[in-house]
């Protein structure tokens, strides 16, 4: 017990505050289509920290947390210099501005290590998760005994700081920065300054990338930045929704990627653990995935279903009238399910439309072939009905040619209500349609 | 506190041996390491012309990214079939494998339409990394020797490149040169009109994949020299670099290549001079470096030829303005006399005694009048001037009360930024209703244009 209350709750602990206060925040770049701010802006951190560090001379977060600040907002002013003046679509300015400022950055930091200092950038890439520590409690009751207090590790009380002053400023500005990120015009009109919206972004962005990176490095926080928001879109359209739901999968990714990088390895039979900020994005790319295929509305498959419902439900209507047409002519043609699917296109819209039609009684297969049931014959009635008007409507009232109206009365049959088809029934004449069929009753 | 900036043990190099290295007689290593970046910087400049114009820009960066996680499978199936001596050529195999399934991934997710393409790619290089990051941590945790070059790929470490890395490095910058040249066309094609190329017939899909595979070479023999992180940058700055100084694709793609290998030239050179100096990101820097210098420096596109054009213009708008006001005093007093003085001009305009003066000292430069006793006389060339300056500008004020629904009170300020650009065309229209009016200044038998005041 005291093992996990000394090193792996802080981490927990440490590791998820990043995350969700990274994550919250990624929801506004998103929207704003910046989501590679983030990544520009925990490149150009780098330089930041080491030149605090090489100024100050101490590794303390003060000054580190300062210089990055200077770092990630100098950057924000730079990429949009070279926007306007290099005449670069967003991306390129980010990408010319964060890999100069990130190489300014690996050099400082080599001629920092030359001296024999502790600051390396591998740190700053993959943290230092399992070097957060709590000396100190050693059950449950312990974590609420002030005296404990003063050990619990800087790192983690940064970052709760922080991440509850972003959770404040998201509530206390919800209306500007929702505004601000759907439509930055209307803000303006409405006298919000969108810039300054933009330029506080920027600041809590790089604030959190910061106190962020010393723990669980640089890679974690752009993954945070992106994947939980986008995880989260996935599912709603509604941002305060998103935000929430950004932060219960950032909460997901940061303890189920410590969990699985400390103790993982050991249900599979390895001896040491592995990185738990690199299983932490881990985590949350896998959310970010499954979201992509599996949610409900938005999702892969769900959008796939729709369009195959659709199209079966446009494929029943279609068979329904063929059939019904068939009877008319007395043709005498036997339909197998096969060759039904063979009129229909073939694929899984005519399948589904087979067994819709079956289920709802409205067609029976009988040994001499596919029979429209009474139910059947109703629904296909009116259907023929509906086309056979339109054709007449077509040709009678917009003097279309008779031979080019088929293809029109197609489409618009399946989307005439009952209303409209008998509004068509009283704007036309007529026993028949231009081909001399009957139009049903 | 500052003085901590400067350097303690900082090795400056010597005069002659900056010479040696940068005319490769340093050594044979390092002029093959020099000579190998060289390469490689003119190759991710030739190929990143295509992919700036593209804008996939930042796709490489997905897919430097994605790499990781191949270089560390590369060195876990290395390990694990006993080839670790020889194993650049599967670690490099590996990079390219999961490079392609990063940009594949960045499409598909751009794809869904839900997500947009900064997220796709934020999403895509910060996961792969990730995963990489977790093989990397089991590499290290299980006892296999050979483990010290895989982080060269992440931060590049081009020193440590042997004379066969660079060789091969060179060879495929080389083969990545001539596919561009012999796709030339086709990526032109695509880069400026995509739909009119898919309407044509031609295979757009493959072209696009053609060229992602050139990044893909240069991003995987790029990762041993400048690493992962920056790669990217040899394949955006040097092209965004070329853009400012040509408009022209086949001269922007040589530009291109030739700031990419002065990069990795110089780059290279310092770094083998300088300790702890690690070249890929001194590359980077020089690259940096050039693209800013271009960016004030280049003709036409850079900053100062443009801020010289912005005051070119509005001096030469100063001009117009003090000319049209010395005709509308000249106007209403004697015809013969083409005089007036500074205070009647200065009551004409709200402008500043110090800024009347200089465009009255240009125009006295140009000719156009004399200064004699506080009198200001225009010359007959500097009436003819003014007279076609004031008729161009009465004749747009015509134009706007008659045909735009200007309201009156708007029209001075209105007439005074649009004369500028007045279309000549226009000026004949509204000649004969200025003329009714009486307003029309004597027409002009010069050409409109011809000096001041004509169709920009």
């Amino acid at each position: 017990m005291s093992l996990f209350l000394q090193i792996d709750l802080p981490a927990i602990l440490t590791g998820t505050l990043a995350a969700i206060c990274c994550a919250m925040l990624g929801n506004f770049l998103l929207l704003r289509r910046q989501s590679l701010l983030g990544d520009a802006i925990s490149h150009t951190v780098l330089p930041g920290i080491v030149v605090g560090f090489l100024i100050f001379g101490t590794r303390s977060a003060g000054p580190m947390l300062l210089g990055a600040i200077a770092a990630a907002l100098v950057a924000a002013v730079l990429i949009e210099l070279v926007k306007r003046y290099g005449k670069l679509e967003p991306g390129a300015a980010m990408g010319v501005v964060f890999s100069v400022m990130f190489a300014l950055g690996v050099v400082l930091m080599e001629k920092a290590a030359a001296r024999s200092v502790d600051l390396d950038a591998e740190c700053v890439l993959y943290g230092q998760l399992e070097d957060v520590l709590w000396l100190g409690p050693q059950t449950i009751g312990d974590l609420l005994d002030p005296g404990m207090w003063p050990g619990f590790p800087r790192e983690a009380l940064t970052l709760l700081i922080i991440t509850v002053i972003v959770a404040l400023a998201i509530v206390l500005f919800f209306k500007e920065l929702r505004i601000t990120a759907f439509d930055p015009e209307l803000a303006t009109s409405l006298g919000i300054h969108s810039g300054a919206v933009h330029f506080v972004t920027t600041a809590l962005v790089a604030i959190a990338a910061v106190a962020s990176f010393e723990a669980v490095g640089s890679i974690l926080v752009v993954a945070m930045l992106v994947c939980p928001a986008a995880t989260a879109r996935m599912f709603t359209d509604r941002l305060a929704t998103q935000v929430v739901l950004s932060v219960v999968f950032a909460m997901i990714a940061g303890i189920g990627g410590y969990v699985l990088g400390a103790f993982g390895p050991m249900w599979v039979g390895l001896e040491h653990s592995l990185s738990a900020a690199g299983m932490m994005t881990v985590v949350a790319g896998v959310l970010m995935g499954l979201a992509i295929v599996f949610a409900p509305n938005h999702g892969v498959l769900a959008k796939r279903w729709r369009a195959v419902s659709l199209s079966a439900a446009i494929a029943r209507e279609d068979l329904l009238a063929m059939l019904y047409r068939l009877e008319e002519n007395d043709a005498g043609v036997a339909l197998t399910r096969g060759n039904i699917r063979g009129a229909l296109g073939g694929g899984a819209p005519p399948r589904l439309a087979i067994r819709r039609v079956v289920k709802r009684s409205e067609i029976s297969f009988q040994p001499a072939g596919a029979e429209l049931t009474d139910a059947g014959r109703t629904v296909a009635q009116r259907l023929v009905r509906t086309h056979r008007l339109w054709e007449t409507y077509l040709v009678s009232e917009l003097g279309l040619r008779p031979d080019h109206v088929h293809a029109t009365a197609e489409q618009l049959e399946h989307v005439t209500s009952d209303e409209m088809a008998s509004e068509l029934r009283e704007r036309t004449t007529g026993a028949t349609d231009p081909h001399g069929k009957p139009i049903p009753d | 506190m500052i003085a901590s900036l400067a350097p303690t043990s900082m090795q400056w190099p010597t005069l002659g041996e900056i010479l040696r290295v940068l005319i490769f007689s340093a050594g044979f290593n390092s002029a093959v390491v020099v000579v190998g970046a060289l390469l490689l910087g003119a190759a991710a400049g030739t190929i990143g012309t295509f992919t700036l114009l593209r804008k996939r820009a930042l796709m490489s960066d997905a897919l430097a990214h994605s790499t990781l996680p191949g270089v560390a499978i590369g060195f876990l199936i290395a390990a694990a079939i006993g080839a670790l001596e020889y194993k650049l050529p599967i670690l490099l195999g590996g990079a390219a494998v999961t490079g392609v399934l990063g940009v594949l991934t960045v499409q598909a997710i751009a794809a869904t339409g839900r997500l947009k393409i900064d997220a796709a790619i934020g999403a895509t290089l910060s996961v792969y990394f990730g995963v990489g990051v977790v093989l990397l941590s089991y590499i290290q945790s299980i006892d296999v020797g050979g483990q010290g070059g895989i982080n060269a790929f992440i931060f590049g470490q081009t020193a440590a490149m042997l004379t066969g890395d660079a060789i091969a490095l060179g060879a495929a910058a080389v083969l990545s040169a001539i596919l561009v040249a012999m796709l030339f066309k086709e990526f032109r094609l695509i880069c400026f009109d995509q739909e009119f190329a898919m309407a044509q017939g031609w295979p757009v899909v493959r072209i696009d994949l053609a060229m992602m595979t050139i990044v893909v070479i240069v991003t995987v023999i790029g990762l041993q020299a400048v690493g992962l992180i920056l790669v990217v940058a040899l394949i955006i700055i040097p092209p965004a670099t070329a853009r400012l100084w040509t408009d022209r694709l086949w001269r922007m793609a040589c530009l291109s290549a030739f700031f990419g290998a002065i990069s990795g030239y110089f780059g290279a050179s310092m770094s083998a001079l300088l300790t702890d100096t690690p070249a890929g990101a001194v590359i980077v820097l020089t690259a940096g470096g050039i693209y800013l210098v271009s960016l004030f420096l280049a003709p036409r596109r850079g900053v100062i030829a443009g801020v010289v054009r912005r005051i070119m213009l509005r001096r030469s708008i100063a001009r117009q303005h003090t000319l049209r006001a010395l005709f509308e005093v000249v106007e209403s007093g004697d015809p013969q006399q083409h005089t007036a003085s500074i205070s009647d001009l200065l009551h004409r305009r709200a402008w500043r005694q110090a800024q009347l003066n200089r465009s009255l000292r240009s125009l006295r430069r140009s000719g156009l009048l004399e200064l004699t006793d506080k009198r200001i006389k225009l010359t007959d060339e500097g009436f003819a001037s003014a007279q076609r300056v004031t008729r161009n500008h009465r004749l747009w004020e015509e134009y706007l009360v008659t045909f735009a629904d200007i309201a009156p009170s708007h029209v001075d300020h209105a007439a005074d930024l649009v004369e500028h650009v007045l279309d000549a065309n226009l000026i004949k229209q509204l000649e004969s209703q200025l003329q009714r009016e009486g307003r029309l200044p004597i027409p002009s038998v010069h050409p409109i244009g011809s000096t001041e005041g004509g169709a920009r």
